[in-house]
């Protein structure tokens, strides 16, 4: 596998990267040149998208928004988030194991219950949600939120969680476990610290669904200190009219820790690949 | 093992400030008042609460949210007890609110000696068959707005104005949008027509309003007005002197100053009928008092004091609000604002907004017409009865009460159906030592199977049985299957006819099939190359082709839209430097359909890109090596070792990303939302449509979602059946 790709093959790869960054970047761009614009966007602009009238005036309209309390709100969203993250791989992991590795009765319709889940659209779900929370008392608190979140993106876990420790081979366990390990430390020691790539994945997608969720967040908390910035920045757009140039400077400062998590992520992804003690 | 021990501190932090939220303690009595309000209107809010508070000795807790969560969360909060005492909202959704019970009668907060102090028009919209519900804040309706710089005076008429007397290509001389059936009102009604009448009843579709089409007709073709107008369309040209004059609403006024100045008329006068003026639908913002606040003297005291001329004043003076409170146009300070006075005489002539729920469902059949005749696919009368006809379809009344007898039957079987599974599978035999033998593993799944049980199974559970019923939530009624029977038969009509159900399943498998094919040829594709070990630059690569999916996909959902616009759009700009005739996106099936799912594989593609990635980080090295040393090519090395190695986790992900797919609503009711005339609306985008703009039918559009969930279970057994030979030659 050292072997030194040729020039070739390495052009056409940088070709094919670099055509879909183009791809992945135009739309972006088209938002960053309206979150400078001071007066909206020039309709003669054409295909290239430039600011038109730049300044920062959209970003301090956004962080000055709600009476200054947009970097409270910066850090309920940090902590719904992780916490939902959190929450969300510490459920979803032992269970997703089980299904992976374990025989037992109702197996079979658990899974299926688990897809079904995903099937159902979720057309006004936000009033039985209601319901439910009023009756664990955890209306208006963070807590809950996390909660809802946590479990909605609990099945999708659970899901991609299997897939990986499947792909872990059980010699390792046997191994540990006829060294004297028990199945929980098994699982623990040596299981886990091998899937450290898709616990990350599965963690950052758990953190992407809280991230950017407005409807339930605005129906399930009643404080504005409370809130988190989807809901502020949706404020951004009234019933006629909209001011897109804060809302899209808002969706800028909202994306930048998604992509500083995802820089990190990416570290643990590599340190699976020369960590993970799948060699043996 | 430090990292997990800081992993394990901040775990602890978090959880603290989670529950760590105090409320400081106060013994004033407490209002809550909830509004939706931005910018100046929130600014002039804030200080009329103030000075009520020191008035009152009270402390009224503001919440300011969003539009488009608004109503639902009313809708959920109210009748628990959690909403708010007092609440602001526009006057037309005063049907609904009181169809749910969500507002009570103003009573002593608008008594009958106050009521010659608000204008009649106001009051008029705040009464529903007798009995006032809220108190009058502020009147919106459209006017003109015209550009100082460009032109001088009062237009005379409204042809007068829609001249263009030689401005130059990309110039017009009024740019409104034309095509949305709320600008659309005020030429009906200048032309005699009327949208929905006091019993209910569509009334567009008749001479009045074919002739309100054919006069758009003619600003068309007389290029007038500009092509696919929208709000930021109407703002841009108007800032950059390139329309001559706009109709729009205050909610202009802050955009209309970036111009190089304005001024501001009611509507003008339309020649062609007799000198009748163009008449817009009047919206009365109104303190509402919640079935709650209703009870508390304090609540009723801020919804009077809100009405009342000091709180007017503020309100006009600071958020340019065109207040219902007469005293306050005597005011020499509000008399120096010019814009205020013409939306106020502007508001004069406006026809106040019908509160009958019917209205909801009248918007998007009258919206359709005036597009489909814009497009030339119909001429305005056979548009116009085709809008009728939806109509009379969207609002038909629930079915008579059934017998309970038909549900039972099915119910019952299924639960047969399922026992007698069960009983089979424990008469097998070694079951109780199998059931012995699930007990460790229970101990794993036990957390995971209650959470998901009770936060995701019952609410699903809950929307089933919904469908069961029509009507609104307070008025409920069983129902049966009928909602199932209604979708199924397409509601009488042709089953592949225009918005069936069965018409609308085949788009939505193309739509499935085409995008999960986009998402995983390239998801995959990128995932490998980005997995190569000598590749540079790797880190920049991820980060910049997961960036469709970090940022907020409302924002750039609306972006695309905007690149496909046909007159300013991007796309259009990039294929006529490519020597292409520009393309009208959204006025063809085929086309609007390529720009959704453009949009969609965008936002879709990193999410398989990162499960590949993460796939592949799981394939041995070694694996590989010994392939390469078996001289394998690169393409069998893909094929015969790497994918049967990544399979394994990436087939959850693509089933999980079919299922997503098919009921991924968002996209398309952001960048088409479902033109031309409906034909791209996938199954998903219906029910929200039942739910949300057709009377809200929930019932139905639970109906839809149950019918869409069964589809799916379907289409996954399906999908099983097909791969079971090879799952088991796999194992």
């Amino acid at each position: 596998m050292d072997k030194k790709p040729s020039l070739l093959e390495s052009v056409i790869v940088h070709t094919v990267l670099l055509t879909f960054v183009a791809f992945a970047i135009y739309p972006i761009l088209w938002v960053v040149s309206l979150a400078f614009s001071r007066g909206g966007l020039s309709s003669s602009s054409g295909a290239l998208p430039v600011p038109h009238d730049p300044s920062f005036d959209n970003f301090r309209i956004v962080t000055a928004g709600s009476g200054g309390i947009f970097w409270l709100q910066l850090g309920n969203s940090l902590i719904v988030s992780l916490a939902t993250a959190v929450v969300a791989v510490v459920i979803a992991t032992p269970a997703a194991y089980a299904l992976a590795r374990f025989d037992f009765v109702g197996k079979k319709a658990g899974m299926g219950t688990l897809l079904a889940t995903q099937m159902f659209p979720t057309v006004a779900s936000a009033v039985p949600l209601y319901l439910l929370l009023e009756a664990l008392h955890l209306l208006d608190s963070r807590a809950g939120l996390v909660l809802v979140y946590a479990t909605t993106s609990v099945p999708f876990a659970i899901f991609q969680l299997r897939g990986s420790f499947e792909t872990i081979p059980v010699e390792l366990e046997e191994a540990a476990m006829v060294d004297g390990a028990t199945r929980t430390q098994a699982f623990l020691r040596v299981v886990l610290p091998a899937a450290r790539p898709a616990i990350a994945v599965t963690a950052l997608f758990a953190f992407m669904s809280a991230w950017n969720e407005f409807i339930l967040a605005a129906t399930l908390l009643s404080r504005e200190t409370a809130f988190t910035l989807p809901v502020v920045l949706q404020r951004f757009v009234g019933e006629h009219d909209a001011a897109w140039g804060p809302f899209a400077a808002g969706a800028m400062l909202v994306s930048i820790p998604v992509m500083a998590l995802f820089y990190l992520a990416q570290r643990q992804l590599i340190g699976g690949l020369t960590a993970g003690g799948v060699k043996g | 093992m430090s990292r997990v021990r800081t992993i394990c501190l901040a775990v602890i932090a978090l959880a603290l400030a989670l529950f760590g939220a105090g409320c400081g303690g106060n013994d004033k009595p407490r209002l809550v008042l909830w509004h939706a309000y931005r910018g100046d209107e929130e600014i002039a809010l804030k200080q009329v609460l103030a000075a009520f508070e020191k008035e009152r000795d009270v402390t009224v807790e503001v919440l300011a949210l969003p539009f488009d969560a608004y109503a639902t969360k009313l809708e959920s909060a109210i009748p628990h007890a959690h909403g708010p005492d007092v609440f602001l909202d526009a006057h037309e959704r005063l049907g609904s609110y009181l169809q749910n019970t969500l507002v009570a009668p103003s009573g002593d907060a608008l008594p009958p000696e106050d009521r010659a102090s608000f204008d009649t028009a106001a009051l008029d919209a705040a009464t529903v068959s007798g009995t006032t519900y809220g108190v009058p804040l502020a009147q919106k309706s459209l006017a003109l707005f015209v550009s100082t710089a460009l032109m001088t005076g009062e237009p005379t008429s409204f042809e007068a104005l829609a001249k263009r007397d030689g401005l130059p290509d990309g110039s017009f001389p009024l740019a409104y949008e034309a095509e949305s059936a709320y600008f659309h009102a005020p030429l009906l009604h200048a032309f005699g027509g009327r949208m929905v009448d006091a019993e209910g009843h569509f009334v567009a579709a008749t001479p009045e309003g074919e002739a309100s089409i054919a006069f758009l007709l003619e600003l068309k073709k007389a290029r007038a007005i500009p092509d696919e107008p929208n709000g930021a369309l109407v703002t841009e040209l108007f800032a950059s002197g390139k329309a001559k004059a706009v109709i729009s609403g205050p909610w202009f006024l802050a955009d209309a100053k970036k111009s190089k100045g304005y001024r501001v008329f009611p509507l003008p006068k339309l020649r062609e009928t007799g000198e009748a003026r163009l008449r817009a639908f009047l919206t009365v913002d109104l303190a509402m008092l919640s079935p709650e606040g209703a009870k508390n003297p304090n609540a009723r005291a801020l919804a009077k004091y809100l009405g009342g001329p000091s709180s007017a004043k503020t309100r006009a003076l600071v958020g340019k609000q065109v207040v219902a409170t007469k005293a306050v146009w005597d005011d020499a300070d509000v008399k120096k604002d010019a814009d205020l006075s013409a939306f106020h005489a502007a508001a004069e002539t406006g026809i106040p907004m019908p509160t009958t729920p019917a209205m909801r469902a009248a918007w998007v059949p009258l919206e359709q017409a005036i597009k489909k005749s814009v497009r030339g696919d119909a001429t305005p009368k056979a548009a116009l009865d085709e809008a009728r006809e939806r109509f009379v379809d969207a609002m038909k009344p629930p079915p008579p009460r059934p017998s309970p007898t038909p549900l039972f039957v099915v119910l019952s079987m299924v639960l047969v159906g399922l026992a007698m599974a069960a009983v089979k599978n424990a008469r097998e035999p070694g079951f109780s030592g199998r059931w012995r033998a699930s007990i460790p593993a229970y101990k794993y799944v036990a957390h995971a199977a209650i959470v998901v049980f009770v936060l995701v199974v019952l609410p699903l559970v809950a929307g089933t049985l919904t469908s069961f019923f029509a009507g609104t939530r307070n008025d409920a009624q069983y129902v049966g299957l009928s909602n199932y029977i209604e979708i199924l038969t397409a509601r009488g009509g042709p089953l592949l006819g225009h918005g069936s159900f069965w018409l609308t399943l085949l788009v939505t498998v193309l739509w499935t099939v085409v995008n999960v094919f986009f998402h995983v040829g390239i998801g995959l594709l990128l995932g490998v190359l980005l997995s190569r070990p000598l590749l540079r630059l790797k880190a920049v690569y991820r980060v910049l082709l997961i960036l469709p999916w970090a940022v907020p996909s409302y924002v750039t959902a609306l972006a695309w839209k905007g690149m496909f616009h046909r007159q300013y759009g991007a796309i259009n700009a990039i294929l006529s430097t490519l020597g292409a005739a520009p393309v009208s996106w959204f006025s063809k099936f085929s086309t609007a359909f390529a720009a959704n799912i453009a949009t969609n594989v965008w936002l879709g593609f990193p999410f398989m890109m990162v499960v590949t990635v993460g796939a592949l980080t799981a394939v041995p090295k070694d694996v590989l090596e010994a392939a390469e040393v078996d001289g394998a090519t690169r393409w069998q090395r893909f094929r015969l070792v790497v994918m049967p190695l990544v399979a394994p986790a990436l087939l959850p992900s693509v089933v999980l990303g079919s299922v997503w797919t098919f009921n991924m609503f968002n996209v398309v009711f952001l960048v088409s939302g479902g033109e031309p005339d409906g034909q791209t609306d996938i199954l998903v985008s219906e029910a929200y449509r039942w739910a949300f703009t057709r009377n809200a039918q929930y019932g139905y559009a639970a109906a839809y979602a149950v019918l869409i969930f069964g589809l799916l279970m379907l289409g996954s057994r399906l999908m099983q059946r097909l791969g079971a030979p090879k799952e088991g030659a796999k194992t």
